[in-house]
Order: structure tokens, then sequence, then C-alpha cells
């Protein structure tokens, strides 16, 4: 090269915006994320902490009555033996799809702009999958002996029986549990380390110094964590996908029309994706806006996680109009009976709250002043969770309330208890939740510090290079 | 007049503590490692190390948990009590196959987990360098480099050159 030569410059639109804003420095981000955990604790927070810790009690007073009385208490009965826990069940489960789609694909495809959202997304499903955990459970009526759902010797000398997709199902919740758990509290050993050596008080230091283990950031601790945290992310991609395609299995291999069919691994996955978004979204656009972590959690993430949002809205919207297709197609009546039946019988209301919320509302998310709008977006995406709430609700009720013989038909209602159970999982997972974010870091510190420029050891000043995945 | 751990070189950047540590992995020196607030790309090969074995581990663990799901599977049901579902097979590896897939991830999963933790042999509670009062900041902003006095070239003296020759402004000893 001659003197002279200009070097080539990228061009300005194949520049990638930052993904932590306004020139944060490396200590900047500890000690933002970091005060969240230390000050003093706000009002909102004990005002939050103690709805929901009625809430939970709520749940907690329920289900001691369903195990006084019966499962009765439910309004579970024949035709609709699997009723509101079900249903509940599989929305909760789906839900925490997206936070080990978050640390465990995108990590593996390289997207960056993860590191901002992982952490509380992880926490996020945990606390899902602990009250998706309780509906199986406390729906098999003598809840004493769910213990027999384990592969441990009995006084009956009876096995559990490995050919029945439930029993799939109990490993591989269990799994997903204990797997998320792992990675989720893997990746917070760094970040406790930052905690403890930032802690003005002997409890905390004890506290934080005994959970991360002795930490100290050696590099040759760094080279095999990051082996693990690949593994974990290898091992958690192909277990994601699993565990939604298991829950489905309940359904598919069974008979049912509406129920029997081979589209529902990949249509329930992408489902869970969905939800599990919509609700990463309700959760994270207050938190940014409480927390102040704008420029961390930025208008781009928000933007990004839109864009998933939609993609996997429209994949199952998709899914919907294959099932109708291949009832017709099937040529089977009682496969074209339950199509017709959940779009014009007596639960039509439910399949078009399902088809307007999951399919035609996230079509907005096409459009960026939607995306951009946080108000917008939080409204979107609690539709979502409706939406989604009812297509568990459609494919339960109405495929077992009017099965094969019509005398066999009657009609599904919940009852209070079903409504107050549910209501308060919600203050289970809020409890938890509110928990997290006062004592561990919401964002994953030490990630975040990696995908800042001033991070790159190739350039030592920063700035120089643009962020963003790459 | 208590024992030296070993010898400390603060540094501001990360690629002033990587090309420190290219400088140290060449003198030779065995027992020193470098401390981060968040894994430094290229920091592996400028301190000369090998790929990680955690890998290992976490095959281990898969292959039996898969192994496990199988026997567990094909005694439960075909051997020790089986019961005639259906007309199904008493074993078949399709149906044994999702519980057996689960567990393979599962132990897997630990094995990871574990073997990082044996390999970094933590948890440990406690280390002189977390007494150290300037290395809270490790976790914080700043990057570190320390040669312990146990290394057989350490030198008082000429380690200490050594490491002022690599820029750092700050350079301390660390009590045991």
């Amino acid at each position: 090269m001659t003197a002279g030569t200009p070097l080539p410059t990228v061009p300005k639109e194949l520049v990638r915006p930052l993904l932590v804003t306004n020139n944060r420095s490396i200590g900047w981000i500890s000690d933002r994320i970091a005060s969240i955990a230390e000050g003093p604790t706000p009002l909102w927070w004990w005002v939050s902490f103690a709805i929901s810790l009625v809430m939970m009690t709520t749940c907690f007073s329920m289900i001691s009555y369903l195990i006084a009385t019966g499962v009765g208490v439910f309004g579970n009965n024949q035709p609709v033996m699997w009723g509101w826990p079900i249903i509940n069940f599989v929305w909760w489960i789906g839900i925490g799809h997206a936070g080990t789609l978050i640390s465990a694909i995108l990590f593996l495809l390289r997207q960056k702009w993860r590191t901002a959202v992982n952490r509380a997304a992880e926490a996020m499903t945990i606390f899902a999958v602990m009250c998706a955990g309780i509906y199986p459970v406390i729906h098999v009526g003598r809840v004493w002996l769910a213990w027999w759902l384990f592969p441990i010797p009995n006084s009956n000398a009876i096995w559990p029986q490995f050919r029945s997709p439930l029993m799939w199902d109990v490993f591989a919740v269990s799994t997903y549990f204990t797997v998320s758990l792992l990675f989720w509290y893997m990746g917070l050993i760094p970040d406790l380390a930052v905690l403890r050596d930032r802690a003005k008080n002997r409890i905390k230091q004890f506290a934080y110094g005994l959970f991360s283990l002795g930490w100290t950031g050696s590099n040759r601790h760094w080279s095999n964590y990051e082996k693990a945290y690949l593994i974990l992310a290898g091992l958690s991609t192909p277990l994601v996908l699993s565990v939604h395609s298991i829950v489905s299995l309940d359904f598919a291999v069974s008979q049912l029309p509406g129920w029997h069919t081979t589209i529902f691994p990949p249509y329930f996955v992408a489902g869970a994706v969905f939800s599990g978004f919509g609700m990463v979204l309700t959760l994270l656009i207050p938190i940014r806006k409480i927390c102040g972590l704008e420029d961390i959690i930025t208008l781009r993430h928000i933007d990004l996680m839109c864009k998933v949002t939609l993609a996997t809205g429209s994949i199952v919207g998709y899914a919907y109009g294959m099932e109708v297709f291949i009832a017709w197609y099937s040529g089977s009546p009682y496969e074209q009976f339950a199509f017709y039946n959940r779009a014009f019988g007596p639960y039509w209301w439910g399949y078009w709250t399902m088809i307007a919320c999951n399919v035609l509302f996230p079509q907005l998310f096409w459009f960026r002043k939607v995306r951009e709008n946080m108000l917008a977006v939080f409204f979107l995406s609690i539709l979502v969770n409706v939406g989604m709430w009812f297509e568990r609700f459609e494919i339960v009720v109405t495929s077992l309330h009017r099965d094969f013989i019509p005398a066999n038909w009657a009609h599904f209602k919940p009852t209070m208890i079903d409504v107050m159970t549910y209501l308060g999982t919600f203050g289970l997972f809020f409890t938890f939740f509110l928990l997290f974010m006062r004592f561990l870091p919401v964002i994953a510190i030490s990630e975040v510090k990696g995908v800042t420029p001033q991070a790159d050891p190739h350039l030592p000043q920063g700035g120089a290079k643009p962020g963003g995945h790459h | 007049m208590s024992q030296s751990y070993g010898i400390i070189a603060e540094f501001d950047t990360p690629a002033d503590a990587m090309h420190a540590a290219e400088k140290v992995r060449d003198a030779g020196f065995r027992k020193w490692d470098v401390f981060t607030p968040f894994p430094v790309h290229g920091m592996d090969k400028a301190m000369g190390l090998k790929n990680s074995k955690v890998g290992w581990f976490s095959f281990l663990g898969g292959v039996t948990g898969y192994t496990t799901g199988m026997l567990m599977i094909w005694f439960m049901n075909k051997f020790d009590y089986p019961i005639l579902v259906g007309g199904k097979p008493m074993f078949s590896p399709f149906s044994a196959f999702p519980p057996s897939y689960e567990l393979t991830i599962l132990l897997g999963a630990f094995g990871a987990l574990g073997g990082m933790l044996l390999l970094n042999r933590l948890p440990r509670l406690h280390h002189p360098l977390l007494k150290h009062k300037r290395f809270e900041l490790a976790t914080h902003d700043k990057f570190f480099l320390v040669i312990e006095t146990a290394d057989t070239k350490y030198n008082e003296a000429e380690t200490r050159k050594l490491l002022e020759s690599t820029g750092s402004k700050r350079i301390e000893m660390v009590e045991e």
C-alpha cells in the first residue's frame, strides 16, 4: 500500500449501533446494575411484593383446600378431564421457553444483544417452570401419591410405564428445570463475585462470597468457564426444542381429533417462544424504566425482541391455517368437526380471541413506529400472552368436550377455585421475580462488559470499532 | 513478617494486560495468572493455555445419562415387572428414547458445571488475592497479572523489572 491510500471505511448503513449506548465505561456497567440490588428498598418494591405475597398465599390456600377436599373442586369433569390445570401448565411452561432460547440458541447464533436480557429471561424461565410444575402434581387427585411418577421403588413394586408420553413429560420438565437452574447459576457466579467485592456489610459479604464460590476472575478459570458455558448452551438448545415437543406429544400421541396431528411439536415450540418473548417484553419494559437501564436494554433490544415475536407469531398463524387445511384434506369427518366446532361451536369466542391476539395484533410489529413505542409494545406483549392462554384453552377444552359419541358431550365451566389458583400462581411468579430483582444482578454484568468496544483487546482506545454482533 | 504470595501488576485496559501476558508467557513462568472482570478474547493464546478439558466431563455425563435411561427403562418395563399395554412392545428404543435423551442432557449439564468447578478447584472460600485491597477492582474495571512467589523462575528484583517493562503503573506484593 502506498502512503496516502485511504483506508476503506465501513459504509454508514452497515455500521451497527452500539449495544451499550452513551459510551458508558466498563465500571459504569457494574455500578449501574449492582446499585439496583444495593440501594435502599424502594416503595414500589414493597407494594408489589406485598400484593404478590397475598396472591401467593391465595395459591397455596387453594391448593390446600384442593388436597383436603378432592380434585372435584376444579371444573374438571367427564369428558373434559384436563381443564384449567393442564391449560395453565402448558401456558406457564411455554412462557419458560424464551429464557433458554435467549441464553442458549442466541448464544450459539452469536447474537450479542442477548447479554442485556438473558439474566432476567432465565430467571423468568425458572419461576415460570415452577408455576407450571405445580399443576400436573395437584390435578392427579391423590396428590400424596404423585411421587409414583418418578422411578422410585414403591410397596406395589410397580414401575412407571415409559411407553406413555406423560412419563416422557416428567423427565422433560424436571430436566428442563434443573438444567435452566444450573445454566442460570453458572452465569451468576462471576456477577455474585462483583456484588461480593462491592458489599459493605458482613452479611452480604458472607452470602455473596459463599455463592460466588471464591471466584477471582482468573483467566485460567474463565477458559474453563467459557467452555462449560458453550457446552451448556449446546445442551440447552436441543433441550428447549425437546421440552415443548414432548409437552405436545402428551396431546399428539392420543387418538383424539384436534390433538392427533404431526404438526404439534414444531407448532408448540414456536408458540412457546412466542409467548415467552411476550412475557420477557412485559417484564423488561417496566424494569428498564424503573431501574434506569435504558442504556443497557436499549430501544434496539426491544426492537429485536419485537421482531422475534412477530416471526414466531406468524409461524403460529401458519400452524393454525395448516391445522384447518389438514382437517379438510384428511377427509375425516371427526377431524373436520373438531375444527368447525373450535371456530363456530360454543367456544367460538376463545378461538377468535386466540386468532386476534396471536395472529392479527402482532402484525403491528411490522411497523417501526409501533416497535419504538414502549406503551404499544407493552400492551401488545400482554395480548400475546392472553392469546396464548386461549390457544391452550381451545386445544384442551374443545377437543375434549365433544368427542366421538354425542352422548358423552358436555359443557366445561371452570370454578372459582380454578380461577383463584391460576391468579395465585402469578403471585408465586412475581414474589420470586421481585426477590430476584432485589438481591441478584438483573443483568449479566460480566457479559455486558464483554460486548462493549473497550473490552476488545485489539482496540485499546475503544469506540474505534462499532459494537453489535459481527 | 508474613510470607508473600506473589507480585501483582495492575493494568487499565485488556490490551495492556494481554501484551503483558505475552511477555510473561515468553519468559517461561508457570505459576501465574491474569485476572479480568470479563473473559478477554485472545487471552488464552497470550497466556499459552491449552484448550479446556471441560468437554470430556460433559461427554462422560451424557453417555452415562443415555445408558442409564435405556437400561433403567428396559429393566423396569421389560425385565422386572412387564405389563402389557395396548399390545405395545415391552421395550422399544423409540419410546425409551425421549426420557433417555433428557437424561443425556441432564447429566451432560451436570458434567459441564461439575467439570468446570473441578478443573478450577472451586468452590474455594479463601484466596490470598481476595484479601488484597486493590484486587476488588478485578471484578470491576481493572486487569491484574499475578506471578506467584512459588514459581521456580521467580526472583523478587527481576520479576518486578519484567512487570515494569510491560508498562504497569502499579506493582505490589501480595501477602499470603
